[in-house]
């Protein structure tokens, strides 16, 4: 860790023009992801701007159902919340198969946007890593690979984005309010983060200054029919290789009248292909229509070596989450049986 | 805003903590975090070190209530806040019920997770989400074991929920 | 002698408890000093082969707090030659000499050292020291390397080398109707004790050290010190009074105690140094290895040949070894036996022992192959293991002390439900899952080890039982208040128990699940002798009502020396200590193997794991929801611990089987997944019920105690219990540890 200055900002303003002020400065919320990077080197703010402080911290349910959430709010707070549980329960099952509840008790929902990718290179600060350290190369290239991308990478970058929250806040729908310095403004959620391409160093589109404040999120038709599917190297308190977030709303007919796929643990962000989605809408919620979908959504898939079977791995989450979601029998996180 | 401190600064900053009830008034650098304030200065060591990154449990502590990895909090972040340690849960001479029945059911072996999966398992307890044994695994999984006990501190925290009536039950067998 | 205190073999709890569970019991780096401490903090090697080249310490050194900054090029003088180096438990080979010159063996190898005034002052710092190096190409991938391979020139203590071969293995082979020839490899694990390794240097005014450290062996740590310093033996104390697990990382000395001791002398300050999670990577580790087993069985399904070969990895200056494949020749009976063991150099740190060393490795070919000839000759697994029961060693041509592996055959079967196990692979269902069920026996030697102990009673009746032995979460501070209390009918915790402390009687690193009964022996040898002591002088006494008895036929009761038939006649102790002018009664007892005895005989612990898997095959996830361990290993002094023991080796064994594993980017020879977050060992949500069953098993001859040690045989066997519960299951095969998600498609791949 390099020292820092401490900054302590009490209202939204305050940080916004803190943060606009120093390229080198950082903001702590929960401090899991960022203290944890500062310890390991791989990152060195000028200056931490400490936000625990600002009013970030309430969920509220809007006329139209919305609800939204603080940017400080923990990720337990938001998974327990009786509203979000009853309303949007993938969202609170996709934040309890995440981490571990000390974890969650820290960190933020608006952290959980902005973490960092699990890459071992990335982590290592000795090895290339363009995201680390642009141009310095990818070490996971050709190298110890099987926790990596196999969709949007570049020859920059392979990383995958780390969160389960952010899986299922893609499936439902999003937007995230950010503060900047030329005023408030709001992303949805697809165009928050982005792919590496030639600047695998950016995550999302943040600009230099903007602090999110909170995440609006919906999707109250998908209460009944939603699963969140995570394969990973052991039963809990490990990365996803694969997640998958499922919402189907199904007709009486039994046919789809909107369906949601959003992948974990495979892009640099979390995967969806919202055109594909349409073209699924009046087609039966059965294992054919599934698989086609599946289809569609990994077509571009292409594995790193190490990492060739979450191809495979990825079509049949997809499959499983969409039967479980269509059963209304979504994975209950505690239960390591997969129905 | 305060700004508490730039980087050269070599005294620290102040931090008033209530640890176990106790009042600390302390003056900390801003990077140091609650797990070597604990461990270091405060001379505190039932807290233990076993990753320093979030990743084994060993370091959780209650913060203001709830559980939480004392590595990846700075303590300066803390300013005001209510700490609960090992130490403050209960004495060799006058245990919580959760250290009782750790002893009795053998729930650790070299002892250095023990700690960390104590004020763990409080915060359980007070959260109130776990409500069978397969809960309990899911709910504890953020504390690692290397000696393997995990069975043993199953039963020792369904034990301690049974006897505060929560109504924890074995699950069916599987 | 009376011993009907209900003392051993009962479930006590461990006397060290109540200090773990509120946090009061102070581990290596949770000491003070009078003067103060620094800190230390280590840089390590980012390449895995090659020379510094240049070294940088302009920005770390002006850090404020920093007080020195070590290297090679500024170490302070050790001693010269490689026998000061040589550890206790040392192997052939030249020790490792932290910051000795600028060459880089293996990744993670510690080339700075940065003391500073306070942890977070060393820790930043040392993120400023540039170090460049010129890089040779590296060598860490055994699979690659192993047509290098070589038996060792020099074989390690202790160890024994492959029995030469018996029969004619290859035409035993060659000409039987069942044979099963595989290819097995497994990935390198880790250790990863929960607490970090430290060392707490206490500097005294006198230049006396006192050394708190994370070891397995205080009198080992405190002999390799005094020798490396040259100082003078009784200016080392080393303390290990608790110890946050090790699993056979702390039997030897660790570059943490050499870089503190150090820095210790040359700044006279006492200092502590606590290593961070990823050095623990670069410590030691149970070596990659790759096996081939070649089976054979008659049709009536009796083993006709065994062939077994392993390489394992070693570092480039020590050449490590471990008993892989001499189990293949002595867990069955076999006439055609062959049995090969060879080394291969890599840029790695030296392999070290890792709970059941070699056993583990070995055990999981053996046990992987017996069970697929079992399908190929068409009889149970478990039914072919009895079949091939055998009641001498062949390896050595000795009796065995005792062997109660049908008990834990019979009981682990009955408890487990084996006998409704449909045969056929891929026959059983839960729901979406396949379910499968599979067994392994495990094996593991039962050493005693040259031992001593002392045993003091004072004039109150209270008991110290003292030996340098360690508790490294063992229970060896309950067993061994147990055995003293046992012998002064009193409760364990009326004994106080000092252990971990150079100071104390001799005793061996803890290791090769030997403490129980060498340690515990050695307490009953000398608490006999303070029996005597005190019958000696009761006998003086005028009038004594104990003038004609033995010391078997007294016991001590409530505080008097009784006759054990009749309480009334006796005296008290104090009274007895009174009249002889004395305190306290204090006996040095030693134990250590019969030569004679072990001219003819040896001794092993044995095992029988039974484990249920349930695999979802279309997504790859496998658990392990059931697992029955039956172990005979002799008399059991506390079923608690014990217990614990046993769960605790099964835990490891899964991670074994489906989780451990360092992951080598070979391109550059360094360890990626040097963390707890990517290096997963099993979590709570990983293990369901797990059941130990202790067979009874009566053994007069492994130790005086009659006790045969069970840090290891938990663990053995597991892995291939799992990989076997799961080819029942899905039908097939894994061979390559570990059985990781990814494996499982693959598998489907080749299948198709």
């Amino acid at each position: 860790m390099k020292p820092f200055e401490y900054l302590r900002p009490s209202d939204v303003s305050e940080a916004v023009a803190a943060l606009a002020a120093n390229p080198e400065a950082q903001v702590l919320a929960g401090g899991t992801n960022l203290v944890d990077l500062m310890k390991y080197d791989v990152t060195h703010p000028g200056a931490v701007i400490d936000i625990n402080r600002l009013p970030l911290k309430e969920i509220e349910q809007l006329e139209d159902g919305t609800f939204r959430i603080g940017a400080l709010v923990s990720n337990s707070i938001a998974a327990y919340h009786a509203g979000i549980a009853g309303e949007l329960p993938l969202l609170s099952s996709a934040i309890l198969a995440g981490a571990s509840p000390q974890l969650r008790n820290a960190a933020t929902c608006g952290g959980n946007l902005l973490q960092r990718t699990r890459c071992y290179y990335f982590y290592d600060a000795s090895t290339p890593c363009n995201k680390r350290e642009p141009g310095s190369g990818c070490g996971a290239v050709g190298g110890v690979n099987r926790i990596h991308a196999i969709l949007g990478a570049s020859q920059h970058c392979i990383a995958t984005h780390p969160s389960d929250m952010c899986v299922a806040l893609a499936a439902l729908d999003t937007v995230v309010d950010v503060a900047g310095p030329t005023g408030d403004r709001q992303i949805p959620f697809l165009d928050f983060h982005r792919l590496p391409g030639d600047h695998p160093e950016r995550d999302n589109t943040l600009q230099q200054g903007e602090i999110v404040t909170a995440i609006r999120v919906s999707g109250g038709h998908f209460k009944r029919h939603h699963s969140y599917l995570k394969l990973r190297d052991r039963l809990s308190y490990a990365f996803a290789l694969v997640s998958v977030a499922a919402a189907l709303d199904i007709g009486e007919d039994g046919t789809i009248l909107d369906i949601r796929v959003a992948l974990g643990g495979v892009a640099h962000k979390p995967w969806r292909d919202p055109l594909a989605e349409t073209e699924c809408a009046g087609q039966p919620a059965n294992r054919d229509t599934f698989q086609a979908l599946a289809t569609r959504l990994l077509a571009g898939a292409r594995g790193q070596g190490d990492n060739d079977f979450k191809i495979e791995m990825a079509r049949r989450a997809i499959v499983r989450a969409l039967e479980q979601a269509a059963a209304g029998t979504p994975q209950i996180q505690s239960h390591k049986a997969i129905f | 805003m305060d700004l508490l401190s730039n980087r050269s600064s070599a005294s620290g900053l102040p931090v008033s903590l209530t640890i176990n009830g106790a009042h600390h008034d302390v003056s900390v650098d801003p990077w140091v975090t609650l797990l070597d304030l604990l461990r270091g200065p405060l001379s505190m060591t039932g807290t233990k070190k076993g990753c320093d990154h979030g990743q084994c449990g060993a370091c959780t502590v209650l913060i203001d209530g709830e559980r939480i990895n004392s590595c990846l909090k700075l303590a300066v972040s803390l300013d005001g806040a209510e700490i609960t340690t090992i130490e403050g849960l209960g004495t060799p001479d006058n245990m919580h019920p959760l250290q009782k029945a750790f002893v009795e059911h053998d729930a650790y072996q070299c002892g250095y997770c023990t700690p960390g999966q104590i004020c763990s398992a409080a915060g359980l307890l007070k959260e109130g989400h776990a409500h069978s044994r397969e809960e309990i695994r899911e709910l504890m999984s953020g504390n690692l074991c290397r000696c393997g006990a995990y069975t043993n501190i199953a039963d020792a925290i369904e034990d301690v929920m049974q006897a505060e009536n929560v109504g924890a039950h074995r699950e069916a067998a599987e | 002698m009376d011993t009907s205190s209900r003392v051993i073999g009962f479930p006590v709890s461990r006397i060290d408890g109540p200090l773990k569970v509120t946090g009061t019991a102070p581990y290596a780096a949770e000491h003070e000093a009078p003067d103060g401490l620094l800190h230390g903090f280590v840089t390590v090697a980012t390449i895995a082969s090659g020379r510094i080249a240049e070294i940088d310490l302009t920005e770390a050194e002006t850090f404020p707090g920093v007080v020195k900054i070590y290297t090679h090029q500024n170490r302070p003088r050790t001693a010269w030659w490689d026998k000061a180096w040589k550890d206790e438990v040392a192997l052939p080979g030249h020790p490792l000499r932290p910051l000795e010159n600028d060459r880089i063996l293996f990744d993670g190898q510690p080339v700075a050292l940065v003391i500073g005034t306070s942890f977070e002052a060393a820790r930043d710092a040392a993120s400023l020291i540039r170090m460049t190096y010129h890089e040779d190409e590296p060598h860490t991938d055994l699979r690659f390397e192993q047509d290098q391979s070589y038996v060792p020139k020099e074989k390690r203590s202790g160890i024994s080398p492959p029995p030469k071969p018996r029969g004619d293995a290859d035409r035993a082979f060659s000409q039987s109707p069942y044979q099963i020839s595989a290819d097995y490899f497994q990935e390198g694990e880790h250790h990863n004790p929960m607490e970090l390794f430290a060392s707490t240097v206490i500097y005294g005014e006198d230049g006396s050290l006192t050394i708190h450290d994370k070891t397995q062996g205080s009198q080992n740590v405190q002999s390799y010190i005094a020798s490396v310093f040259e100082l003078k033996p009784d200016k080392v104390r080393v303390l290990n009074k608790f110890v946050g697990g090790a699993f056979g990382s702390g039997l030897r000395p660790k570059h943490q105690v050499f870089l503190s001791v150090m820095a210790a002398l040359d700044l006279k300050r006492s200092v502590k140094l606590e290593l961070s999670r990823r050095e623990m990577f670069y410590l030691t580790w149970r070596p990659a290895t790759v096996q081939t087993v070649s089976m054979a069985a008659d049709d009536e399904g009796h083993l006709t040949a065994i062939m077994h070969h392993a390489v394992q990895a070693t570092s480039l200056y020590e050449d490590y070894q471990e008993v892989v494949v001499n189990w293949s020749g002595l867990a069955y009976r076999c006439d055609n036996v062959k049995l090969t063991y060879e080394l291969t150099e890599l840029n790695v740190s030296t392999p070290g022992d890792m709970r059941a060393p070699g056993a583990a490795t070995g055990v999981f070919a053996l046990e992987s192959v017996i069970d697929e000839l079992s399908y190929e000759v068409g009889i149970d697994p478990l039914d072919m293991r009895i079949r091939n029961f055998v009641h001498i060693d062949q390896n050595m041509d000795k009796q065995l002390t005792s062997k109660a592996l049908h008990a834990c055959y019979r009981e682990g079967a009955e408890r487990f439900g084996w006998a409704s196990r449909s045969p056929a692979p891929r026959s059983m269902r839960d729901g979406r899952d396949l379910v499968g069920w599979g067994m392994a026996t495990g094996v593991w030697e039962a050493s005693l080890m040259q031992s001593t102990a002392k045993v003091k009673l004072e004039r109150n009746g209270h008991v110290t039982v003292s030996a340098a032995a360690s508790d490294i979460g063992t229970g060896t501070y309950t067993i061994l208040a147990q055995v003293g209390a046992d012998s002064f009918g009193i409760g364990a915790e009326q004994v106080t128990v000092a252990i971990g402390d150079s100071s104390l009687p001799k005793s061996p690193v803890e290791g090769g699940s030997w403490t129980a009964a060498s340690s515990g022996s050695a307490v009953q040898v000398a608490a006999t002798t303070v029996r005597q002591t005190l019958l000696k002088h009761a006998r003086d006494l005028p009038n004594s009502p104990l003038k004609d008895a033995s010391v078997e036929q007294t016991a001590i009761r409530d505080g008097r020396l009784v006759l054990a038939v009749n309480d009334q006649a006796g005296v008290a102790i104090a009274d007895i200590m009174d009249a002889a002018g004395v305190d306290f009664i204090e006996e040095l007892g030693e134990v250590g193997p019969d030569q004679a005895q072990m001219k003819t005989f040896i001794s092993y612990t044995h095992s029988a794991a039974f484990v249920e898997v349930k695999v979802d095959e279309e997504l790859g996830v496998i658990r392990v929801t059931r697992v029955v361990s039956a172990i005979a290993a002799g008399r059991i002094l506390n079923p608690k611990t014990a217990r614990s023991q046993i769960l605790g080796g099964v835990v490891m064994g899964i991670g074994m089987a489906l989780h451990e594993e360092g992951m080598f980017d070979h391109r550059t020879g360094r360890i990626m997944n040097h963390n707890l977050a990517e290096y997963h060992v099993p979590a709570h949500a990983d293990i369901h019920d797990i059941e130990v069953i202790f067979v009874e098993e009566h053994d007069d001859k492994a130790s005086p105690l009659g006790v045969k040690g069970l840090g290891e045989i938990g663990i053995v066997g597991v892995a291939a219990a799992v990989a076997n519960a799961i080819y029942h299951a899905t039908g097939t095969r894994f061979r390559h540890l570990p059985i990781t998600i990814d494996k499982l498609y693959y598998a489907q791949e080749a299948a198709e």
